[in-house]
Parts: structure tokens; C-alpha cells; sequence
């Protein structure tokens, strides 16, 4: 792994290190060949198309993607929240602690929805109900999976609102969501998915509506719970900064299927598949805040779009747009095997073109 | 969702449509109710275009001779109790009911949709003197609008057409201010600004067309509606009066007296008044459904 | 307010006359509390904001939501009217002038949108839509219209082929290269580009700025690049402008910002963004607190209340810009 020159051994190291160790404990969510498809007029749009993962205990692991490549699908499976029709769980399983998922019932499912599994969403506004008190919107999820009196629920809900750091908890309690700023509504998601300290928490670009310094208020917070109630975390997202700064474990999607999985650091550090390339060196570098010269020039392009997902080319569904593509990746579709220890991509030509070790 | 964008973008990549024909095949497999209901709208139109040719009897023409006589080889629908052809009235009355139709609903279009669309691009006191006219027009009870219209004025196929348009013009302008309201607001419109375009060609040409989908469906709901009220006015006197066959004045007519005796006076009127209104709902209905999510991003 | 200093260091490129000088900007929004009139509130959208534009440059202008920017931009091109202050575009006022007066200035400055999927007609051709400017302006008519419209096409990416379909058949990066060759079809010197790759995927962006630096390049524009993505304005600004509630507070060229930022708020701005290296983890803590509301403004320094250097003079005086190193300008009592 390579170090950037003048930094010492990183949280980024120390990261993969952990995430090593975790993932050899049981996991606390399976995720086996998942198939998520939309049958529309026009045919099966293959939403997510095989995706496996594990995730441990009190891991963070990011699922990095464009729009359309089936992450949000992703996250709403393991929630069994798919709206069907038009969509189905076609394939696969999803185990949480060992549960089989796709096998419970709607009643056990709404069970397990808030106390072992939750979600948080992009939009805070339109997640929360306008009409009714913060207070009563996190007792809610309390009410339904824990028996409490009507006192310990009020103290519990305060409880959780100064773990999300919300000033005054006592009396935002008895607020509706629009006199509370973004910032606080989506902490106010964060406290509803957390009430019941569940052991998988999913975030769907949690922090994608909010401005720059509120989002590094609430990433920090995120962390900080994680570590404190030891909940695991998915982090959707397209941002690859929000990546590097909190995941521990990447999966890079695309066109509803894996195109590589790593831990953070060997992924920034050596990305294998050309997507991932692509989609590193087409960020903006900002190079002056790393100490290097003002950027400038040309960003590296992508050229091309996402194919509709009903009509996947036959091959790698990269190919179309990737600068390394020849005809046996037009007409077939890449293994999804281990380049390097820990390192997973489905690439017929993984890593840089001179293979020399940096982006 | 992103699945939604993209079977939007599929519908046309997958579809292959080069021609007209191929796009209206594909609409109506698609939209088979929406297809019934245009069906049934063309034959009605096709019927009252070419009533004259079709009908085997003068719609008017009495003959006490074949006075309620029975459907069979002579009168196919049968005739009622002046002899007259059932089946020749309702092709004639097909006319009226188009005429009334069509003519109340582009009467309220040309007053209501300038209303709708100056009121709610320019707002400010326009809008709110306007609406309040509205809302006035909207309080007048549609029978008593035509009882005034038909004791002051006479009973007319002209002064039913108006009665009819009056309520029309609240819910074409209600509907043409909303979609305005929220239209002017869209960058599309900012830009046509910064080009330097006047506020009345962007009211015209940039407003305009945008509001006329969900104007269209309406007013395709409205159309059997509009049906259903001159059947209505006419039944209580009060439409289109004699010598026009109207499908309403055929029920009334009949319903008291002949309901036993004669109930093909009755079921055949009955049966054309709701086929067109119901012919008008279905295609209402699949318009809406399909022009829906293309408004949708 | 003017700031004569700002205007001074207009045009970094050696060009004399700056392609925009904005003085003193203010738009203020009354709440309307009651009909008949009567003292209401104000919503500070643009508090006195000033600068300046060079041929061939690009201002960034940099904040978070509710600092205005936006209506900055919209106001220099009268889409809203400003309240006060003024605006000179090549040395002409054009800040009261008539919608007829404006018309020639509408062919120096365009815009372009962030939301590609509403910043388009959806009724018209894209040929249409990209043609309206040349008919309005009578620059082209029939045949030449369709081959300069062509002709921008070529410009941006697209295909001559799709100039006869609708919007809906483009993605958004597609539709966002049509919003640029509209811009672009009365040949402005200056395009106010309102956050314009904030909806798109990130390896369209990439694209759609690429576009952009071209163009510059290519035919000497300058832009008003409005944006919250500090990564994309590093990329595309020569200078960058930062705003707070109304405000600017520190205006320098790119490397001076990100590297010696002079105001508290930009140092906070630039703490926040999440580096996309793994390696280099910020361990300051984030900003406290949530950013006031606009009918409200803090005393003073807007930032006080979350400014973790605030002394007590900064809750009673409103600093003013002022030069702290040359072309660096910074409205901070400590600095």
C-alpha cells in the first residue's frame, strides 16, 4: 500500500487493518447473488443483477456507484422495501444475524425494520412527517419494538436526542420538522434509526441535500455513534471523498452489478478495475489542499453513459466506454475474482496500463 | 428513482416506432381501455358526420301509422309514439350532442384559458379580481343559469351550448392558472428571459403549450360530461327543443309513459347517452395515464 | 460601500476594461406579513456585494444555501431586479434600464441552469430551443439559423442528427450541453453558470467541465461560476469569491484561498470538504451550528455565532473587505 510521502502510517492503514480483522468474526449481514429486477412495459430493467457482500459487526462499509447502477436498489432489498409491482426479489438470499430474510413474512419483516435493520434517507424533509412533533415521530419506533411507560419513552427520547448532539433536547422534542434546519432533520432521522440500536444501519446518501459544513457535522456524527453502539454501517453514496474519509470497506457498482471491492486504502491507492479509474481521475484533484500546484487541464472524462439496464451488452457492460476494452470484453463478461489479497475486480485488464503501482 | 428514468428512456429505445401507425398500434396495445374508448369516440363522430346518409327515415318525419311500433325489419329500433324512427333519432340526435359537446367545450377553452393563463403568469391585482370573477361564474347553478337562459332568451341549441360552457370556464381556467403558476417559476422560462423574449411571447409560446396536457385531459372528461347535461337540460325542457332529435328529450319523453310498453324508447337513448360519456371517461382516463409520466422527470 | 481596492485588481488577465464591475449589489425580499401594506420584514438574499469580472476569467462564487449566490447571478442579469448597487457591463450601466434597453446587453451575458431537466422546454425542439436566441435577436433566419444552430451543436458535443428531438430523449449531461449551446448562440462575453454540474453524475461532470475550460479558451468567455462544490470551482476558477448570508467575505485568486485562506468561515469551508484520499483524514472538528436564517442575520459579523475566533467587537461592527495581501481580500476584524 502505497503512503503518500510526507504522512505517517494513516487512519486509512489502520482502517484496512481492522476491517481485515472484523471480517474474519461471523458477519452480522450476508448478502448472497441478490437479484432485484423491475418488470416494466419495456421489459426486465435488471436493477441489481447478482450482488454478493458480507459485512461484519461495527464495520462501515461504503457502496460507491452512479446514478443507476442499483445501490439505492441495493439498500431498499435488504429493507424489503422494493415496490412490487413493478419490482421483485428474484434471486438470492439476505441473511441478518443469521435470519433469512426473503423467507419472513410481512409481519416479522416490519418486526425486524427499525430494531435489527434501519435506513436513514437523502431528503430529511420528506422523510419526517410534517405534521406530527419530533418527540412523537422517534416514540413511534420506540413504541412499536420496545414496551416502555409513557415517562421512560419521553426520557428515552430526549436520551436520543442529545446522542445525536441536538441542543435543547427537551423542547425540539416538541417541534415539527419545519422549524428544525436540515442539518437537525436529518440527525432527527439518524436518532428515529438508532432508537432501537439496531445492528445494520443503512445510510442512502445521508448527507447528499446538505451543505458542505453541515454534512462533515453529521458524517462525524454517524462515525462517532458507530463506534459508541458498535452498529454496522452501509453508506450509499456517490461521493468518493465521503468514501475515503469514512468507510472502511468500498464495493464500486455498476450497472446493477460488483465491479470492485476493497478495503478504503487499497482501493484509493491501487484502483484494478477501469470504472473505478475512470471515476477517480475524472474528480477534481484539488490538488492545492493536498500540497500539490493548483489543478488544471483537461479532467479525464468517461466518455459515453450507463447502458439501460434492460439491454446490457453481452460482455463486460463497461466495455462500451472503457478505453482498455477489446473484443473479449465485448463478448465476455469478466469473473469477479481476487486480484490482489483482499482486493476483488471483474476486469479482463485490471490496473493502471504501464503497471506501475499509482493512479 | 433511476429505474423509472430509465424505462422512460427504454419505452422509446425499445419501442422502434418509425411511423404514425406504428405509434398509435403501440399506444393501443399499450392502452387498451383508452383504445376502446377513442374507438367508441370515432364511430360517435363518425355517426354524427355522416347522419344523413345513415339515417333510413327524416329523424323528424311522423307517421301515426307505425306509432310505437316494435324494433324489427321497418324500424330497427323501433318507432316512438309519433311514429317517428328510433334508430334515425339517435343517429340525428348524435349530431346534437356532438355540436353541444364540442361546442361548450371550445367556447369555455376560448374564454377560460386566457383567463387561466394571463391571471396566473402576471398575478399580482389582475389575478385577484379575476379569480374572484371566477369564482362568481363558478356559484351560478348550472339549471338555474339555463332556466333564466331558456325563459329569457328562448330555448336554442345556441343558448344550451352557452349554458353548458359557463361552469366549463371555472375548471379550464382553474386548471390552466395552476399549471401556469407552477410553469413560470421553471428555469425554461428564466432562460427564454435572459434571451430577451417579452413577457407576453413567453406567456404565448413558452406558458402556453406546456398547460395544454393536463388541459386536454380535462377536457376530454368534460366532453361526455357535457353530454350528460345537455341529456339533463333537455329532459327538463330546458336544451335543445323540438324539431332537434336530443338523446334527453328522448327520455323524457318517453320514460314516464312508455317506460312498460315501449321500453326501446327508453334503453336505446339511454344506451347512446352512456356509451359516449363512458367512451369519453375511458379515453379521459388513458390520456391522463399517458401523458402523466412524460411530465414527470 | 464601494471597494475600489476590489475593482482595482479586476482583469488578472492584463485586460483593461473589466467584462463586469458589480457595486455594491443588495436584494432584499419582503416577507409579506400583512395586505395592506405595512412595515414586513426583509430577507437579506444579497447584502452589498461587490467585484469584478475580466475578459477570459472565471469567478468562482462559493457559499452555502442561503448565502445568496444565486440571486446574485440572476440579478446581474436583471432576471430579478436589485434593490440597490450597480452593475456595468464593458463599461455600461444596465442596472435600471427598460426590458428595450436591455435587449443588446441580453447578447453580452447568459446563463446556464442547474436542473437540466427543467431548464428546457419540453415542448420545443432542441433545434428550436437552441435557434430561439438567433430569431429573437434577428441574427439568422431559416437556413442560416439551422446551420449556425448546427454549427454550436458541433461546438458542444452533440449530434447534428438529434437537433429535430425533444428534450426528454436526452440524459442530463446531454441537456446540459443544449443549455450551453443556447448560451452560447449570441455569442456572450460573460455566462453565469448557476451551479451547473451539481445534478449531474460524476463522470458527466467531468465532461460538462471539460466543456466549459474549453470554451474559455476557445473563445475568450468569462464565467460567474456559482457553486457549493469547492472541488469544481478549484478546478475551473482563476479567482474565487466566498459569500456568507448575503455577504462576501474573502475574495482571492484559487491558490491563496486554498492555501492561505484569510477568513475563519473559508477555513471552515475548506475543513469541510471530504478529501477523496484516505490517507489524509482532517482531524479538526467540523463548524458547530446551523447556518442562521436570512430574515435573521446575526449582529455585526453574520459569522460570529459560529465563528470559533469571535472576540466581542465582531458581535457589534460589520467588517468591511479589506486588502490583507495583494489580491487577497478578506471582511474580518482579526485579520
Amino acid at each position: 500500500m502505497r503512503l503518500q510521502p510526507d504522512q505517517q502510517t494513516g487512519p486509512g492503514d489502520r482502517a484496512a487493518g481492522e476491517a481485515l480483522s472484523l471480517s474474519r468474526a461471523a458477519p452480522v449481514l450476508e448478502v448472497n447473488a441478490l437479484k432485484t429486477y423491475f418488470f416494466t412495459r419495456s421489459g426486465a430493467v435488471k436493477a441489481v443483477d447478482g450482488v454478493s457482500f458480507a459485512l461484519a459487526r461495527g464495520e462501515t462499509l461504503a457502496i460507491v456507484g452512479e446514478s443507476g447502477c442499483g445501490k439505492s436498489v441495493t439498500a431498499l432489498s435488504l429493507m424489503r422495501l422494493i415496490p412490487d409491482p413493478p419490482g421483485r426479489i428474484v434471486g438470492g438470499s439476505i441473511r441478518l444475524d443469521n435470519v433469512d430474510i426473503l423467507s419472513l413474512d410481512d409481519d416479522e419483516m416490519r418486526a425486524m425494520r427499525g430494531r435489527d435493520i434501519s435506513m436513514i434517507f437523502q431528503e430529511p424533509m420528506t422523510s419526517l412527517n410534517p405534521v406530527m412533533t419530533i418527540g412523537r415521530q422517534i416514540g413511534e419506533v420506540l413504541k412499536l419494538h420496545q414496551t416502555l411507560t409513557n415517562s421512560e419513552l419521553r426520557k428515552k427520547v430526549v436520551a436520543l436526542l442529545s446522542l445525536v448532539r441536538i441542543p435543547e433536547p427537551a423542547q425540539r422534542a416538541r417541534e415539527y420538522p419545519h422549524q428544525l434546519s436540515g442539518g437537525m432533520r436529518q440527525r432527527v432521522m439518524i436518532a428515529i434509526a438508532l432508537a432501537c440500536n439496531p445492528k445494520v444501519l443503512i445510510a442512502d446518501e445521508p448527507t447528499t441535500a446538505l451543505d458542505v459544513t453541515v454534512q462533515a457535522q453529521i458524517l462525524e456524527l454517524i462515525v462517532d455513534l458507530q463506534k459508541k453502539l458498535g452498529t454496522a454501517v452501509i453508506l450509499i453514496t456517490h461521493d468518493l471523498g465521503l468514501v475515503a474519509q469514512t468507510a472502511q470497506r468500498v464495493i464500486v457498482m455498476y450497472a446493477g452489478r460488483k465491479v470492485e471491492e476493497a478495503a478504503v486504502g487499497a482501493l484509493f491507492a491501487g484502483p484494478q478495475h477501469q470504472y473505478t479509474r475512470g471515476l477517480m481521475a475524472s474528480l477534481p484533484r484539488l490538488g492545492l489542499l493536498r500540497g500539490e500546484t493548483a489543478s488544471t487541464g483537461r479532467l479525464q472524462e468517461i466518455p459515453g453513459m450507463v447502458p439501460p439496464l434492460t439491454n446490457l451488452p453481452a460482455g463486460c457492460a463497461f466495455a462500451p466506454r472503457c478505453p482498455r476494452a477489446d473484443e473479449r470484453c465485448a463478448a465476455e463478461n469478466p469473473p469477479y475474482e481476487e486480484k490482489t489479497a483482499g482486493h476483488w475486480a471483474a476486469c479482463w485488464h485490471p490496473g493502471p496500463s504501464n503497471g506501475r503501482g499509482h493512479d | 428513482m433511476t429505474t423509472v428514468e430509465h424505462s422512460a428512456d427504454l419505452a422509446k429505445a425499445g419501442a422502434n416506432i418509425t411511423t404514425r401507425w406504428q405509434g398509435a398500434m403501440f399506444l393501443a396495445r399499450h392502452y387498451p381501455l383508452g383504445a376502446a374508448g377513442a374507438i367508441i369516440l370515432i364511430i360517435f363522430v363518425l355517426t354524427a358526420i355522416f347522419a344523413g346518409s345513415l339515417s333510413p327515415f327524416d329523424p323528424t318525419l311522423t307517421n301515426s301509422g307505425a306509432s310505437l311500433a316494435r324494433p324489427g325489419s321497418a324500424h330497427w329500433l323501433g318507432a316512438d309514439f309519433m311514429g317517428r324512427d328510433v334508430f334515425s333519432r339517435i343517429v340525428g340526435g348524435s349530431q346534437i350532442s356532438l355540436a353541444v359537446g364540442l361546442g361548450s367545450i371550445v367556447l369555455g377553452c376560448l374564454v377560460g384559458v386566457p383567463i387561466g393563463l394571463l391571471s396566473g403568469y402576471f398575478g399580482g391585482w389582475l389575478d385577484l379580481i379575476v379569480q374572484r370573477v371566477i369564482d362568481m361564474m363558478q356559484s351560478l347553478p348550472l339549471l338555474v343559469t339555463a332556466l333564466v337562459m331558456a325563459a329569457a332568451l328562448g330555448p336554442s341549441l345556441r343558448n344550451t351550448i352557452i349554458a353548458i360552457a359557463i361552469p366549463l370556464v371555472p375548471s379550464i381556467s382553474r386548471i390552466v392558472r395552476s399549471n401556469t403558476l407552477a410553469l413560470k417559476e421553471m428555469p425554461f422560462i428564466e432562460a427564454a428571459r435572459a434571451i430577451g423574449l417579452s413577457e407576453t411571447w413567453i406567456a404565448i409560446r413558452h406558458v402556453l403549450p406546456n398547460t395544454l396536457a393536463p388541459l386536454i385531459v380535462l377536457v376530454t372528461a368534460q366532453f361526455g360530461s357535457a353530454i350528460l347535461v345537455e341529456a339533463s337540460l333537455s329532459f327538463l325542457g330546458l336544451g335543445v327543443p323540438e324539431p332537434y332529435p336530443s338523446w334527453g328529450r328522448m327520455l323524457s319523453e318517453s320514460a314516464a309513459e312508455y317506460m312498460r310498453a315501449a321500453p326501446w324508447l327508453v334503453v336505446f337513448p339511454g344506451l347512446a347517452i352512456s356509451l359516449v360519456v363512458f367512451g369519453a371517461n375511458l379515453l379521459g382516463d388513458a390520456l391522463r395515464d399517458m401523458l402523466d409520466p412524460r411530465l414527470r422527470r | 460601500m464601494t471597494d475600489a481596492l476590489v475593482h482595482a485588481q479586476a482583469g488578472d488577465s492584463g485586460i483593461a476594461e473589466p467584462v463586469l464591475v458589480v457595486d455594491a449589489l443588495k436584494k432584499h425580499f419582503p416577507v409579506k406579513r400583512r395586505f395592506f401594506g405595512g412595515a414586513s420584514e426583509q430577507v437579506r438574499a444579497v447584502d452589498g456585494v461587490s467585484f469584478s469580472i475580466g475578459e477570459g476569467e472565471t469567478l468562482g462564487l462559493v457559499g452555502e444555501s442561503g448565502c445568496g449566490k444565486s440571486t446574485v447571478g440572476r440579478a446581474i442579469l436583471r432576471l430579478i431586479e436589485p434593490t440597490a448597487g450597480s452593475i456595468r457591463v464593458a463599461g455600461h450601466d444596465i442596472t435600471r434600464l427598460s426590458n428595450r434597453a436591455m435587449r443588446p446587453f441580453r447578447r453580452e451575458l447568459q446563463i446556464i441552469f442547474q436542473d437540466p431537466f427543467s431548464s428546457l422546454n419540453p415542448r420545443m425542439t432542441v433545434g428550436d430551443i437552441v435557434g430561439e436566441p438567433l430569431h429573437t435577436h434577428h441574427l439568422a433566419n431559416g437556413k442560416a439559423c439551422q446551420a449556425r444552430v448546427a454549427q454550436l451543436f458541433d461546438r458542444v458535443g452533440l449530434s447534428r442528427a438529434q437537433m429535430n428531438n425533444y428534450p426528454h430523449q436526452f440524459s442530463g449531461g446531454q441537456r446540459q450541453r443544449i443549455g450551453i449551446a443556447r448560451a452560447l448562440a449570441l455569442n456572450p462575453r460573460l455566462i453565469v453558470c448557476d451551479e451547473p454540474v451539481s445534478a449531474l453524475d460524476v463522470s458527466i461532470q467531468a465532461q460538462v467541465i471539460n466543456l466549459l475550460m474549453d470554451l474559455q479558451r476557445d473563445l475568450g468567455l468569462s464565467y460567474l461560476f456559482i457553486s457549493h462544490n469547492l472541488a469544481v470551482v478549484e478546478h475551473i476558477s482563476h479567482r474565487i469569491a466566498v459569500m456568507y448570508l448575503g455577504r462576501i467575505v474573502e475574495t482571492a485568486d484559487k491558490a491563496t484561498i486554498f492555501t492561505r485562506p484569510g477568513h475563519p468561515y473559508t477555513e471552515a469551508l475548506l475543513s469541510a470538504i471530504p478529501v477523496p484520499d484516505p490517507t489524509i483524514r482532517d482531524t479538526r472538528p467540523a463548524l458547530q451550528g446551523d447556518v442562521p436564517s436570512p430574515v435573521h442575520p446575526p449582529s455585526g459579523c453574520h459569522f460570529h455565532t459560529r465563528c470559533p475566533y469571535a472576540v466581542a467587537r465582531c458581535k457589534v461592527d460589520t467588517p468591511l473587505l479589506h486588502e490583507i495581501a495583494p489580491g487577497q481580500h478578506v471582511a474580518c476584524h482579526l485579520r
